[in-house]
């Protein structure tokens, strides 16, 4: 299953995505939900550390990053993905859930 | 002469709301003092190499550097918010004046009145 994120740490949508995401489901930021994948010292909440931990993967969309200018501050274990990637990422996971 | 305080808590290119409020501020500007707040994710509204080519978003931040021009001087931002983004002023496109909570609730009482974006 795959889930989405678009709000920064400020609103509660990162909160309640990985109050109830599994472990073998995929984490993908995007819009605004690029801010939770700052890294540690300049996220606000610093909630997705305890995901980045584990075995999970977390990725965010490149071109959310840069519009924003945040590129080089992600966390390195945040992926950074094209539109392409996206869509594959959708293929492979038919059911997604938009936490917003 | 009244006075306007723009208070900008949305970051960039998720909604329309920073825009519309910097848009806002622009036409204010030509009949009322205007004053700027950032405050919470508004602050990186600032935050500087932005870069919006592969969005269907204007880089609009960059007219945030014409707001001189329009006579809009009265920039400011919670000192706060800034700390808890670990940010500070190198890394934002313009110095606007740090506050305290005292110098918010100060800025809240002086305007006449008080647009949220």
């Amino acid at each position: 299953m795959l889930h989405t994120v678009n709000k920064s740490p400020d609103a509660s949508a990162l909160r309640q995505c990985l109050q109830f995401i599994s472990v073998d489901d995929v984490l993908v930021l995007i819009e605004d939900g690029v801010y939770c994948g700052l890294s540690g010292k300049l996220c606000p909440a610093n909630a997705i550390d305890s995901w980045l931990e584990g075995p999970s993967t977390a990725y965010a969309v490149l071109a959310d990053v840069e519009a924003r200018g945040l590129l080089g501050r992600i966390d390195p274990r945040v992926v950074l993905i094209d539109y392409q990637q996206l869509v594959s990422l959708c293929v492979a996971h038919p059911t997604s859930k938009r936490w917003s | 002469m009244k006075k306007l305080l723009f208070v900008q808590s949305k970051p960039p290119h998720g909604s329309l709301q920073g825009q519309e409020g910097l848009d806002a501020i622009l036409a204010g500007s030509a009949f009322v003092d205007c004053a700027i707040l950032f405050s919470g994710d508004g602050i990186y509204q600032l935050l500087s190499r932005q870069h919006t080519d592969a969005l269907a978003s204007r880089d609009y931040a960059a007219t945030y550097l014409a707001l001189a021009d329009y006579g809009v001087d009265q920039l400011y931002c919670v000192a706060a918010d800034l700390k808890q983004r670990s940010l500070t002023m190198a890394d934002l496109l313009l110095n606007p004046t740090l506050l305290d909570d005292a110098g918010v609730k100060a800025l809240l009482h002086g305007a006449d009145a008080i647009l949220d974006f």
